[in-house]
């Protein structure tokens, strides 16, 4: 099958340009992102399913000159699945305003409290667990305190 | 015997509750489960004796060669008595050993009856991966145990210490395990042990099984674990550690030795550890001042021993070890119940504070002494018999090979080292005994407080046992030999005897009595030379050692990769997909170049024109609203590429989902500030930029590869006529959602209800159901006057607005187009199974209405024009889909399958009704309800928070001035 180069380059602008907004940290930018990456993915998919045609009407053409009608279902339900996905990101921006006032994507707290660790060379906080003294010559245990 | 099993399952499951009710007294009736197991072990003497067999196979997962398959023959007649006897003796001096107030009693009752359970099902399977399991649960159950009392840190500390060892064993042994079965065809165990696979890759097995051996028997270098497992309960101590789980791998060396005890690395690697470890543990039994340790590392230094025994592979051997295995069960557990009630009524178990013990409680300390004998190898007991046997199976190994291949220098060694270790065995336990029991001129007499009687019976039943036995070296001989007669036999005859005549065994046995005391006489020295020799570098230190450093490589990888940061995740991911994608797809663009036409029809070039410079002004924005703008932009582009591209429907719905998701993103904006947050320009910047423009070439380079080399057929060839034939419709697009491939839309649209829900709960917090505030609910509108009053009003809803958020322009169009796009809506919902439109277009359209009444009225406005429940709303599209799809059940037919009616009604005539049509009416409800929800939070709540705010300042400035 041939591929159309104006699609390719339509596509490949669209996801460029949302990958570049994706490893934002604003929330909103971040979705701008999606959306065009979105778009960008389902242009691709009309590329990939061969030449353009006549609307997949039965009746209205040939069905030999029409459009591949599969990869247009599935992108009918890409689309609108994406606009759940803004409604759901938008409401998490909105939160976030309200909680901290910006929309940008904090770094999680855990995580840098051990990367800290890791740089001054330290155990895990569960280290304690697994133990590091000897039972050999240890205290004895008195475990019969309680008596009758 | 999978009834016996299933008697301990329920007892296990039982026995919290029976504490509960019953107290600690509970525990001697459960001692009845494991004792029934004992009875039908004694029940089967006969035929074991005949060298029968017992099995019982019932099929589990056959696939996998995993049967549940039992089978007990004479070795595991021995286990069974060791480990059901002793636990049910052992439960019921539990009983007398706890106190009162115990708290953990019941957790402690089911967890020891399951690991009795465990233990009884590892001896009695007959295939290996069931061997497994049951070994696996025994290591779970001890751990358990061990962690008794979970608040004090050294109990912690040595039961995950139990469970790290001895599971790393346990997968080392299940590696070994499915080698062995692969290479045998099979995992019955006497199948395997009758026809034994061999080759390299059985002797790397071997040594695998035989590592998880000795790591659950506590042999060098995994042999710490076992004294540090002295911080359970004492009854525990004598269960676990002393008389039964440590066997399991003894256990499984006597049960594979017949069939493979001539592979290379067997003896080498059981002998020469077993014997290090019957050395290093008697050597370190000797400088215990806790009289549990000193047992525990006594019991080091015997399991070393009987693994020796067990190991070599002869006839005379292998009856001693059986015998060695049963006598050391029995003395074992008497001096572990004895520690247990010095510690209770003493109150120390240190040998440095007791003092006398022997005189106030002299029934203990006689019981004491003939389980110490025992142990000592002492005429006329158990572990004499036992060990005077092994002596002499050793010295004729070592002289004739009698058939085990270690006949010379080699079998000279294990010779002398089993008579120095039985020498250490010999001072240990003088010192046991002179440390529990002696009187002490420099210590204080210990007051002692008076043992019940049933405290004493179960230790001075075994004591009494271990007599007994030894008279009972024919009757042992007989039932053990069918199990010994699977080795060579060798040049004497083999027999459990008290008097095997004067005999090097004799002699040896003598040395090995006198070494001892000499080394119990001369302490002074010993003391001196242990002092002398302390090894700083223990295998212990090398374990805490290991798993610090395994934390710390823990801590490293974590930090090295969990940065926390979702860009950098996502920065990484992309980045795999140039690699590893981008790679492939280069290669193969070498191979061959795809044809590539400039475009499909002139309209795509200025489209993608307009697009492109689109989607880059967009990145370029800093501002919010201008951002937004853009990405609509390049998404109407998309949806004139659809529509060039010979796809109307695709079209029609990207374009109203573009206006749809302007709409609300500008509802939210309002909200948030006009810029993006500013952010300094770094490198970072460039680095985002290089990712982006990398993973848009491998995308699209991949996808045009892909499209050029793609051959066969599309799927889709036969739409036209399926749609039309199954599907009662001409738009292949429709009923490819409808019914070719309705699941996807099912799946989708509950998808979409997720999601609204989502977005409800992250605007209102509580509750999911906004309420409905109907305009006549107002008291006082903005203009003064009462709702239902005055003139009529093109939207009942906008006088709730204040008049300069008002344009009666915009009401007016919007009253008059309001019903003609509901009335074009369900044109398009019941028109689409033809032509384009469809469920999502049409409950776009009715949801677009909704926005206009919403934008022009304000959110009393929407309530009027739509007073339901979001929520329900969706709930009842969702049912109609799903109920839709489930109808044609009711007719025999298959699940969203459709049917076409043709109905003659008077009016309208003929009417052509595909069923599909329901299922597209529940997309509609349901797409409509998901605008409506759309607006109640992201509008009119956002609206009411906007409301509070504005109040509260207006309180504030009111209450300043």
């Amino acid at each position: 099958m041939t591929a159309s180069l104006s699609l390719i380059i339509v596509a490949a602008a669209l996801v460029g340009c949302g990958i570049y907004l994706i490893l934002e940290r604003s929330l909103s930018r971040v979705l701008v992102g999606v959306l065009m990456l979105g778009n960008g993915v389902n242009v691709l998919f009309l590329l990939s399913s061969g030449p353009a045609g006549r609307a997949p009407i039965v009746g209205r053409a040939d069905p030999a000159d029409m459009s591949d009608p599969l990869p247009q279902a599935l992108v009918l339900t890409a689309i609108v699945i994406a606009l759940g996905t803004t409604a759901f990101v938008l409401a998490m921006a909105y939160r976030s305003w309200q909680l901290t006032g910006h929309d940008d994507v904090q770094d999680d707290v855990e995580d840098r409290a051990i990367r800290r660790r890791a740089l001054s060379d330290e155990s895990s906080e569960g280290y304690e667990l697994s133990g590091d003294e000897g039972t050999d010559e240890q205290e004895i245990p008195e475990e019969g305190r309680s008596r009758r | 015997m999978l009834a016996l099993l299933l008697a301990h399952l329920v007892a296990a499951v039982g026995a919290p509750a029976l504490v509960r009710a019953f107290g600690r007294w509970a525990l001697s009736l459960l001692a009845l489960v494991p004792g029934a197991a004992v009875v039908w072990s004694l029940a089967s003497t006969g035929p074991v004796t005949g060298a029968a067999v017992r099995t019982e196979v019932v099929s589990w997962v056959p696939a996998l060669g995993l049967d549940l398959a039992f089978a007990m023959g004479s070795l595991q007649w021995v286990m069974v008595l060791v480990v059901a006897g002793i636990g049910a003796t052992v439960l019921v001096y539990s009983a007398w050993y706890f106190a009162d107030d115990e708290t953990r009693l019941p957790a402690f009752a089911g967890h020891f009856v399951a690991f009795a359970g465990a233990m009884l099902g590892l001896v009695l399977a007959d295939n290996l991966l069931l061997l497994y399991v049951f070994w696996e649960l025994t290591t779970v159950f001890s751990y358990l145990l061990i962690g008794h009392d979970p608040t004090r840190r050294a109990s912690r500390v040595a039961a995950l210490q139990a469970l790290v060892v001895t599971t790393f064993g346990g997968l080392a042994m299940l590696v070994g395990i499915l080698v062995t079965g692969a290479q045998a065809g099979t995992f019955r165990i006497r199948e395997l042990l009758a026809h034994p696979p061999s080759g390299p890759a059985v002797t790397v097995a071997v040594v695998l099984m035989l590592l998880g051996a000795m790591s659950k028997s506590a042999i060098v270098p995994f042999h710490f674990w076992l004294p540090a497992a002295m911080a359970a309960p004492t009854p525990v101590s004598t269960y676990l550690h002393a008389a039964s789980m440590v066997k399991a791998g003894v256990y499984l060396v006597a049960l594979l030795g017949p069939g493979f005890s001539q592979v290379p690395g067997w003896h080498g690697l059981l002998l020469t550890l077993g014997l290090s470890t019957m050395l290093l543990g008697g050597w370190r039994a000797l400088r215990q001042f806790d009289l549990k340790l000193l047992l525990a590392y006594g019991t080091v230094s015997q399991l070393g021993f009987l693994l020796v025994v067990v190991a070599v592979g002869t006839r005379a051997a292998a009856l001693a070890g059986l015998a060695m295995l049963a006598a050391h069960a029995l003395f074992k557990a008497t001096l572990f119940m004895v520690v247990g009630i010095v510690d209770r009524r003493t109150g120390t178990r240190d040998l440095r504070k007791l003092s006398g013990v022997g005189r106030s409680a002299p029934v203990l300390a006689g019981t004491a002494l003939v389980a110490g004998a025992s142990m000592a190898g002492i005429p006329p007991l158990a572990g004499f018999v036992a060990k005077e046997s092994a002596l002499g199976a050793l010295f004729d190994v070592a002289g004739e090979g009698d058939g085990s291949g270690i006949a010379g220098p080699a079998g000279w060694l294990i010779v002398v080292g089993v008579v120095l270790g039985s020498a250490l065995t010999v001072a240990y336990t003088s010192r046991f005994l002179w440390g529990a029991f002696a009187v002490k001129a420099t210590v204080s007499r210990s007051r002692v407080a008076p043992a019940p009687v049933g405290f004493l019976a179960a230790p001075v039943l075994f004591a009494g046992s271990s007599v007994v036995l030894g008279f009972l070296g024919h009757a042992e001989t007989a039932v053990l030999m069918p199990y010994a007669e699977g080795f060579r036999a060798g040049g004497s005859p083999s027999e459990l005897t008290l008097w095997h005549g004067f005999g090097p065994a004799l002699a040896l046995s003598a040395v090995s009595l006198g070494l001892g005391l000499l080394l119990s006489w001369q302490h002074g020295a010993v003391t001196a030379l242990q002092c002398a020799v302390i090894w700083r570098r223990s295998a212990e230190h090398a374990y805490v050692r290991l798993i610090h450093l395994l934390d710390r490589a823990a801590v490293e990888v974590t930090g090295l990769t969990q940065r926390g940061s979702v860009s950098t995740y996502l920065g990484v991911i992309l980045v795999v997909v140039v690699l590893f994608p981008g790679s492939a797809m280069v290669a193969a663009a070498v191979d061959g170049s795809p044809r590539v036409i400039p475009w499909d029809n002139v309209g795509q070039v200025v489209v993608a024109a307009i697009v492109v410079i689109a989607a880059v002004l967009t990145v370029r924005s800093r501002r919010r609203l201008k951002a937004v703008v853009l990405v609509g932009v390049t998404g109407y582009g998309t949806a004139m590429l659809f529509l060039l591209h010979g796809a109307p429907d695709l079209a029609l719905t990207q374009v109203l989902v573009e206006t749809v998701t302007l709409v609300v993103f500008v509802l939210v904006l309002r909200r948030l500030p006009e810029y993006f947050s500013d952010r300094p320009l770094t490198r970072g910047r460039y680095w985002r930029m290089a990712i982006g423009a990398l993973v848009a070439a491998t995308v699209s380079g991949v996808m045009v590869l892909a499209t050029g080399a793609r051959t066969a057929a599309p799927v889709s060839t036969g739409f036209p006529r399926e749609a039309v034939s199954f599907g009662g419709g001409r738009n292949i697009v429709n009923v490819t959602l409808v019914d070719i491939r309705a699941w996807d839309t099912m799946g989708e649209i509950a998808v979409l209800v997720a999601a609204a829900t989502g977005v409800a709960s992250l605007v209102f917090l509580r509750t999911r159901v906004s309420t409905i505030s109907r305009i006549q609910d107002i008291v006082a509108l903005p203009t003064g006057r009462r709702p239902g009053h005055g003139r009529p009003v093109w939207l009942a809803g906008g006088r709730a607005l204040t008049p300069e958020h008002r344009s009666i322009i915009f009401e007016v169009v919007t009253r008059l187009v309001f019903y003609p796009i509901v009335v074009f809506s369900l044109y398009l919902l019941f028109s689409g199974h033809n032509n384009p439109g469809g469920g999502f277009a049409a409950g776009l359209v009715t949801g677009l209405a909704l926005m206009v009444r919403y934008l022009a009225g304000g959110r009393y406005e929407l309530d009027e024009a739509a007073p339901v429940d979001a929520g329900a709303l969706m709930g009842v599209g969702l049912c109609v889909a799903a109920g839709s799809g489930l109808v044609p059940l009711a007719f025999g037919g298959a699940v969203l399958q459709s049917a076409v009616v043709d109905l003659h009604l008077p009016v309208l005539g003929t009417v052509h009704l595909v069923t599909s049509l329901f299922f597209d009416v529940g997309v509609y409800l349901l797409v409509v309800g998901l605008v409506l929800d759309l607006l109640r939070s992201l509008g009119s709540g956002i609206d009411r928070h906007l409301a509070r705010e504005s109040a509260g300042r207006v309180a504030e400035t009111g209450e300043t001035a």
